[in-house]
């Protein structure tokens, strides 16, 4: 639950608190909430850190990847992807 | 041995150790509280404790939503969801948690319907796919997955949803920070803060914890030389006498916080007068609750609830563990009775929760001891 999972956005959302844009955790796709971050929207090709199905803020790709690089060193690599995997998708 | 390749940065490690040694006045101890399971879960995995020199000592915090969580909220939503009509959610985190008549898991065994959900969001889509059944979603967590529950009920709201309701139990960080300076047993020299609670509500909110209790607090990330640095951060602030609030984690954490997240908190939310914390007790405006506005999908106006209070079993000292007065080791049940696979206490269910960190790395110790070793 207190996973930060880093995500890549494939398909921008239309904005307002309740859009969802497409992202793409280690090659899993998924649709996400970007309702959060209505302020300053996410865009294609941004990277977003995502808690229980919600972006809940913007990061660079470096940072991104670093925290991949966490989630591996802590062993929950594979448990942020089965959260992924678990968000329904639509 | 073979976690030694991953750390790229054991150079950075191994300076930042050093730099911890250079700082430590060796004549004092020095007790640090890390607030958040995450950093606790970090701390043990990668061996840290072993790379501090022994006069600094790291307390774990209350941060562990699961931990904290008394068991009498458990068997109150379970009591609501033995109407068969009733779709009991709740995150992964939670289902294994017992309550007094068993964790959600058991009482699926037993054949209620109970399913996990990874998205607080996705508990709409059930309640829209079961139009004649009631979903329940049991929220739970700090700030950090507060924002996502009242986004949740905003837009339940918004689709006139009839069918869904959430049982709440989010609380919040600050109160518990303030009733463990409060509290009389606990000797904290310096706090590493939480990061992801504070991409939420940014860094000001702990600004009285420099000022009024003039304690050190630096806000860090969750890489090995994250927690080394901002031990770092803490040890300079207290060799300079001067307290304050420091952010280690800028790259993920604004000062400001997320004010989208803040303003939909604030939308759906109100403070409960107070809350019981397990192992803490009873702590004022502590808890968030759902306001009357959105009460049409508040579990607990909607359902008749026991308001069930469990004491922990006498032989578990889950509450001293909590506060940092015992070592996981040194409960009576630890490893024994209580182990992940079959918990007695909730610190033993989440990979947060000090006990089952303790358990799961304190006798395997990662490479990073190594790396300290050959500094």
């Amino acid at each position: 639950m207190c996973l930060a999972i880093p995500a890549r956005v494939i398909e921008e959302a239309n904005g307002g608190e309740f859009s969802r844009a497409l992202v793409e955790v280690m090659g899993l796709r998924r649709h996400i909430d970007t309702g959060l971050l209505q302020d300053d929207p996410p865009r294609t090709g941004d990277w977003v850190l995502v808690h229980v199905g919600f972006a809940m803020s913007k990061i660079s790709e470096d940072q991104a990847l670093e925290q991949l690089r966490t989630l591996s060193q802590l062993g929950e690599q594979e448990a942020a992807l089965s959260e992924v995997q678990g968000y329904e998708d639509s | 041995m073979k976690y030694v390749d991953e750390f790229r940065e054991a150079g950075v490690i191994r300076k930042a150790a050093e730099e911890i040694r250079r700082l430590a006045d060796p004549e004092r101890q020095y007790r640090f509280m890390e607030v958040c399971g995450g950093h606790t879960h970090a701390i043990y995995r990668f061996g840290l404790k072993d790379l501090l020199p022994s006069n600094i000592e790291l307390i774990h915090g209350p941060g562990c939503p699961v931990c904290v969580l008394p068991m009498g909220r458990i068997d109150d939503a379970v009591s609501i969801a033995r109407d068969p009509n009733v779709i009991f959610t709740a995150f992964g985190d939670m289902m294994r948690v017992p309550g007094r008549d068993g964790s959600p898991l058991e009482h699926k065994a037993r054949g209620m319907d109970v399913r996990t959900v990874y998205s607080p969001a996705d508990t709409l889509k059930l309640a829209q796919k079961n139009p004649d059944r009631h979903v329940l979603f049991f929220a739970i967590g700090f700030e950090t997955t507060a924002p996502s529950t009242a986004l949740t009920l905003m837009r339940a709201k918004s689709l006139g949803l009839r069918n869904f309701s959430v049982f709440c139990n989010h609380v919040t960080i600050i109160p518990a920070i303030r009733a463990i300076l409060d509290s009389p047993d606990m000797r904290i020299d310096a706090f590493i803060g939480p990061g992801h609670v504070s991409t939420v509500i940014g860094c000001r909110p702990y600004e009285w914890i420099a000022k009024n209790e003039r304690k050190p607090i630096v806000v860090s990330g969750f890489e090995p030389v994250d927690i080394l640095q901002a031990i770092v951060m803490l040890l300079r602030q207290l060799k300079a006498g001067e307290p304050k609030v420091e952010n280690q984690y800028t790259r993920v954490v604004p000062w400001e916080g997320n004010r989208s997240a803040l303003k939909a908190m604030a939308e759906v939310f109100e403070l409960r007068p107070y809350f019981e914390w397990r192992g803490m007790g009873f702590i004022s405006q502590s808890a968030l609750r759902i306001r009357s506005s959105y009460a049409q999908w508040n579990a607990e106006e909607r359902f008749p609830v026991p308001g069930v209070r469990v004491t922990d079993p006498k032989a578990a000292q889950c509450g001293e563990v909590l506060k940092g007065a015992l070592k996981p080791a040194q409960c009576k049940l630890f490893g024994k009775e209580c182990t992940p696979e079959h918990p007695i206490g909730a610190l033993m269910v989440s990979s947060e929760g000090s006990c089952a960190a303790y358990y799961n790395y304190e006798h395997r110790k990662t490479a990073l001891t190594s790396i300290g070793a050959s500094a």
